[in-house]
C-alpha cells in the first residue's frame, strides 16, 4: 500500500462538497487506484464475449467496434424488453436525494457521481435521449444528453465503482435498485468487450475448472487434506472428506475463498469439523467447487452458465438436498437467481436435518440450506457441544453483508450462533448492521489490489463502526458471514482499525465445538493461544 | 451554484402570462375548452401507453429489497411486511410504501463528526413529501364540487374538517396552505442544500413551480380577488358534462391562468418523473414476496445458454482426478 496517503489524510480529504461544474460536464478521471486492470482477452473469448484486444482505460482511445453505438442502442433496448425493472427505474426516479449519501463510495469519495442518483443518472440520460418522447422533444431540458465515448468511459468508471450492495434500494421510496441499475450498464459494456479482469477472470476460470481461483481437482483435494492435518494437529482427530462421491445425502459448496487463502481456511476447517462432529454423510465436489459466482457481475447469462453446475452437479451425484457454505453474493444468486435460472430441482428432496429433523420448508424448492440456518437449528436442539470460553479472547462484532442482509434477510441466524459460541458479542451502531448495513467496499468483484484506494475509501464507513466498537467495548474480531469480506476486511482493519482482525463464524464455532475423542486444546484453529498471554499482568 | 431553476421559473411565468394574455384577448374557448380537453386526452393516452409499456416487459426474476429478517427456523421470528413471503405481506408493504412513504422515513443524514461518522435519522424529507401529497390529494378531492352536482357527501365532510380553523371569509383551508407550504419547502431544499442543487435540473424545478403557480393562483382566486365561483362552475360543469361553453359575462383572467396551469401538469404527467405515481406499484423491489426458496419464480425468457458440463469438465482433468483418487465416470 506504498503510494496510500495516511489514514487521518485521507480521513481529512473526504470533501462532500459538490463541484462548480454539472457532472454532465465533468470528464471522468481515470486515475489509478480508481479503475481496475481491463479484463483480458483469454477470458473474455472463453465466455464468448467481444475481444477488444490489449488496451488500458488510461488510453485516450478505447478499442470500441466501428458500430458501437448501435451496439449500445440495441443493447439497451433488448434489455428494456426484457426487465421491467430497468424501466421502471428509469422512468420513477423523481430525484428526491434520500439516496445521495447512502453509498459508501459516496461517503468515502465525496465524488457526486457516486451518489446513486447520479449513478443512474448516468444511463438514464440515454434512455431519455433515445426512448422517450419527451427526450427526443425536449433534449436537454428534459435531462437527456448523447451518447458519447466519453459515456462509455463515464459507465466504465462508475458502475465498477459500484458494488451492488443495494443499501440505496432500502431508502428508495420506489425500492429503485442501483445494483440492477449497474448491472444492466455492466453487460451493456460487456457487449463492448469492456470488463475487468478481477472479474472475467474469475468467471473463465470457474467455467473451466468449477471455481474461480481456477484450482484443479487434484489441487482440490490437497489442500482440503492440508487443511485436515492442521485440523488432527489442533484437535488430535483425523478428518478423511470426500469428493465427487455419489449416493452422499448432502452436497457441501462453499466459495473457493474459504480454502484458498487465511483467514477463509479456518472457516473451511470450521465447516468439516462440524461434519465431523456430526459424522454427516455429505461430500465435496470439485466439479461444482464455488460456491459464489462472478457471473452476478458479469451478466445475466455468465450468471446462469456458471451456477448450473450445483443443480447439474447435485443430480449426478444423486445427493437428497445441497448445503451451502458463508458467502454473501452466492446467497443472492441462490434465493433470487437459481431456481428461476436452472430449476426447477425436482431431483432432490426437501431438506432435512439429518440430525435434528428439522424440515427446512423455507428451502422447499431450491433445496438448499444456509449453513448458518443449519449450525442455528442444531444448537436450538443442543446438539453440539460447546465451550464458548474457548472464544473468550476475542470482543466480537457482527458485519451483515449486504446480499445476505438485503436479498435474502438472514439476520437473527448469524448472530444466534455467535451468542451461542462466543461469550462477548457486541452490535455496531444500528444505522449500519442489518439491511443499513455497509459494504466492506471490495463487492460485486472489485476486491483486486488495484483499486486499493477505492476499497478502503468505501470501506470507511464499515471500519468507522468497527472502529467505534473497538473503541467502546474493546472489539478485537470482526466476524462475517461472507469470502469476499474475508478477504477484503483484513487490509482494510489494517488501514483503519489495526487491531481487530477477521472471521468467518464456522471458525468460532469450530474454536468452541467440543469433539468427541479430541484432546485438550491449547490453540484455536489459527494455532494461537486459546488464551491471550496476559504479559502485561505478568511484567505489570 | 445550479441555477437551471431559473430557467423553469422563467418557463412557468411565461406560460402563466400567454393564458393571462390570452383570456384578455378572447382565447377563452382556447384556454377554458379547448387545452383542458386536449390536456385530459394527453393524460389518458400517455398515461395509459407508458402502464402498458411497463406491463410488456416481464419480470424475469425476483428480486425484493429485504428490509427485515427471512421466514426460515419456526423459533426465529420473521419480519412480515419488511421481508414477506405472503401476498398478504406484501399488500401491507405496498400499502406502508404508497400511503405513509415508509421507505422515505427512513433516511438518515451522513456526518463526519472528528473521527466518527455518523448517520442522523431525519425526517424533513419525509414531512414535506407527506404535507405535499396529502395537501395535494385533499385540494383535489375538494375540487370535485366543480364537477359533479350535487356536491359529494365527503366532499363537504372534508371541507368542514379542512377549515376547522375557522378563519377569515371565506374561511382559510389549511390544505391549500400546507400546499403552498410544502411546495416552497421542497424548493427551497433544492436551491438551497448543496447536494439537492447538485442533481436537481429543469426537469425537477418545473414541476414544483407549476404546483407552486396552481396553489399561489387558487389562492388569490379565493381569498383576494374573490372571483365569481357560480359562472366558473358553470364553466367546469361543463367541461364535466361534455356541454363546454364560456359563461356570458366572463370570468377572472386569473382563472384561466389556473386552468392552464393544471392542464399543463395534467399533460405533462405522462412524460416526466411525475409518472412515479404509478411505478410505485410496479417496482419489483417492493411489491414481490422474498419468497424464492419456497416458489420458483419463472422466468418467461429464460435462455438456454452453453454450459460447461461435467462430462466435458472430466474430459479436461481425467488423468489428474484417478491419480488423486477422485472417482470419475469413465475410467
Amino acid at each position: 500500500m506504498g503510494d496510500l496517503p495516511k489514514p487521518d489524510e485521507m480521513y481529512e480529504s473526504i470533501d462532500h462538497t459538490p463541484p462548480e461544474e454539472e457532472w454532465e460536464k465533468i470528464e471522468s478521471p481515470i486515475t489509478p487506484g480508481r479503475y481496475a486492470y481491463p479484463a483480458k482477452d483469454k477470458n473474455l473469448s472463453i465466455m464468448e464475449f467481444r475481444t477488444p484486444g490489449e488496451w488500458s482505460p488510461a488510453d485516450e482511445e478505447w478499442p470500441l467496434p466501428e458500430n458501437w453505438q448501435q451496439i449500445i442502442h440495441e443493447g439497451f433496448k433488448e434489455r428494456l424488453e426484457k426487465y421491467r425493472s430497468l424501466k421502471i427505474f428509469m422512468d420513477t426516479c423523481v430525484r428526491c436525494g434520500a439516496c445521495a449519501d447512502k453509498c459508501h463510495y459516496f461517503i468515502g469519495t465525496g465524488d457526486p457521481k457516486n451518489m446513486p442518483v447520479v449513478r443512474a443518472e448516468l444511463l438514464r440520460s440515454i434512455y431519455r435521449n433515445d426512448f422517450t418522447t419527451a427526450g427526443k422533444i425536449l433534449k436537454k431540458l428534459s435531462g437527456g444528453r448523447e451518447l458519447t465515448k466519453e459515456v462509455i468511459k463515464e459507465w466504465f468508471a462508475y458502475f465498477y465503482q459500484c458494488s451492488e450492495c443495494r443499501r440505496c434500494s432500502v431508502f428508495c421510496p420506489y425500492g429503485i435498485d442501483t445494483a440492477e441499475v449497474t448491472m444492466m450498464g455492466r453487460e451493456l459494456l460487456n457487449l463492448l468487450g469492456l470488463n475487468i479482469n478481477w472479474i472475467m477472470e474469475p468467471v473463465a476460470n470457474c467455467f473451466r475448472t468449477g471455481n474461480h481461483l481456477g484450482i484443479q481437482p487434484q489441487a482440490f483435494k490437497e489442500i482440503v487434506e492440508f487443511l485436515c492435518d492442521d485440523i488432527e494437529e489442533i484437535t488430535g482427530i483425523k478428518i478423511n472428506p470426500t469428493f465427487n462421491r455419489k449416493g452422499a445425502e448432502i452436497l457441501f459448496i462453499t466459495p473457493s475463498g474459504d480454502y484458498f487463502a487465511d483467514p477463509g481456511t479456518y472457516t473451511f476447517m470450521g465447516y468439516l469439523m462440524l461434519f465431523e462432529a456430526l459424522g454427516l454423510d455429505y461430500t465435496l465436489s470439485t466439479y461444482a467447487s464455488e460456491g459464489g459466482n462472478f457471473g452476478l457481475f458479469t451478466s445475466s447469462d455468465a450468471m446462469k452458465k456458471l451456477n448450473s453446475k450445483m443443480y447439474a452437479e447435485a443430480k449426478r451425484l444423486g445427493v437428497k438436498w445441497i448445503l451451502g457454505g458463508e458467502c454473501g453474493h452466492m446467497w443472492r444468486v441462490i434465493n433470487q437467481y437459481m431456481d428461476t435460472m436452472n430449476g426447477p430441482a425436482d431431483f432432490l428432496e426437501v431438506p432435512k436435518s439429518p440430525i435434528t429433523g428439522t424440515v427446512f420448508n423455507n428451502a422447499s424448492s431450491t433445496k438448499m440450506v444456509h449453513i448458518t440456518e443449519f449450525t442455528a437449528d442444531l444448537i436450538r436442539h443442543n446438539k453440539l457441544k460447546l465451550d464458548p470460553s474457548r472464544n473468550d479472547k476475542f470482543k466480537v462484532t457482527y458485519h451483515d453483508s449486504c446480499n445476505p442482509a438485503r436479498a435474502m434477510g438472514l439476520l437473527e441466524e448469524p448472530r444466534y450462533v455467535i451468542n451461542n459460541v462466543c461469550n462477548y458479542f457486541y452490535e455496531m451502531p444500528e444505522n449500519t448492521i442489518r439491511e443499513q448495513t455497509f459494504c466492506c467496499g471490495s463487492g460485486s468483484g472489485l476486491n483486486t489490489e488495484e483499486v486499493m484506494d477505492l476499497r478502503l475509501r468505501g470501506g470507511l464507513p464499515r471500519a468507522n463502526a468497527v472502529k467505534h466498537v473497538h473503541e467502546k467495548y474493546g472489539v478485537n474480531m470482526l466476524a462475517c458471514i461472507c469470502a469476499i469480506d474475508r478477504a477484503a476486511f483484513p487490509p482494510l482493519m489494517e488501514y483503519w482499525v489495526p487491531e481487530v482482525g477477521t472471521t468467518g463464524i464456522h471458525e468460532l464455532v469450530a474454536n468452541a465445538l467440543v469433539m468427541d475423542g479430541e484432546k485438550e486444546r491449547t490453540t484455536d484453529l489459527r494455532f494461537e493461544p486459546l488464551k491471550e498471554e496476559e504479559d502485561e499482568a505478568d511484567e505489570g | 451554484m445550479n441555477v437551471s431553476y431559473l430557467y423553469s421559473l422563467l418557463a412557468v411565468i411565461i406560460l402563466g402570462l400567454i393564458a393571462y394574455v390570452g383570456a384578455a384577448i378572447g382565447l377563452e374557448s382556447l384556454f377554458g375548452i379547448v387545452i383542458p380537453y386536449l390536456a385530459i386526452l394527453a393524460f389518458l393516452v400517455g398515461f395509459v401507453n407508458k402502464v402498458l409499456d411497463w406491463a410488456k416487459s416481464p419480470v424475469p426474476f425476483r428480486i425484493t429489497t429485504t428490509c427485515g429478517q427471512q421466514k426460515t427456523l419456526d423459533w426465529i421470528k420473521p419480519s412480515t411486511i419488511d421481508n414477506p413471503t405472503t401476498t398478504r405481506g406484501v399488500i401491507i408493504r405496498m400499502l406502508l410504501e404508497i400511503l405513509l412513504f415508509r421507505s422515505l422515513f427512513r433516511n438518515t443524514r451522513v456526518e463526519f463528526k472528528g473521527e466518527k461518522v455518523s448517520y442522523k435519522w431525519v425526517i424533513w424529507l419525509w414531512l414535506f413529501a407527506i404535507m405535499f401529497h396529502y395537501s395535494f390529494f385533499v385540494v383535489v378531492i375538494r375540487h370535485l364540487r366543480f364537477f359533479v352536482e350535487p356536491t359529494p357527501f365527503f366532499v363537504n365532510a372534508l371541507e368542514t374538517v379542512d377549515g376547522m380553523l375557522q378563519l377569515g371569509l371565506p374561511g382559510l383551508f389549511i390544505s391549500g396552505a400546507t400546499l403552498l407550504g410544502a411546495t416552497t419547502l421542497l424548493l427551497l431544499r433544492r436551491i438551497l442544500l448543496p447536494k439537492m442543487n447538485y442533481i436537481s435540473r429543469a426537469a425537477d424545478y418545473f414541476p414544483l413551480f407549476l404546483i407552486i403557480g396552481i396553489a399561489l393562483t387558487g389562492i388569490m382566486m379565493r381569498y383576494f380577488t374573490k372571483v365569481d365561483v357560480v359562472k366558473i362552475k358553470e364553466l367546469t360543469m361543463g367541461l364535466a358534462s361534455f356541454h363546454p361553453g364560456i359563461p356570458e359575462g366572463g370570468v377572472s383572467a386569473l382563472f384561466y391562468v389556473h386552468l392552464f396551469f393544471v392542464s399543463l401538469l395534467v399533460a405533462y404527467i405522462p412524460f416526466s418523473k411525475l409518472m412515479h405515481m404509478g411505478g410505485i406499484f410496479l417496482s419489483p423491489t417492493r411489491n414481490l414476496a422474498n419468497n424464492n426458496r419456497m416458489k420458483r419464480h419463472i422466468n418467461p425468457w429464460n435462455p438456454k445458454v452453453k454450459i460447461h458440463t461435467y462430462d466435458e469438465y472430466e474430459e479436461d482433468f481425467r488423468d489428474k482426478m484417478k491419480d488423486a483418487g477422485i472417482p470419475v465416470e469413465k475410467e
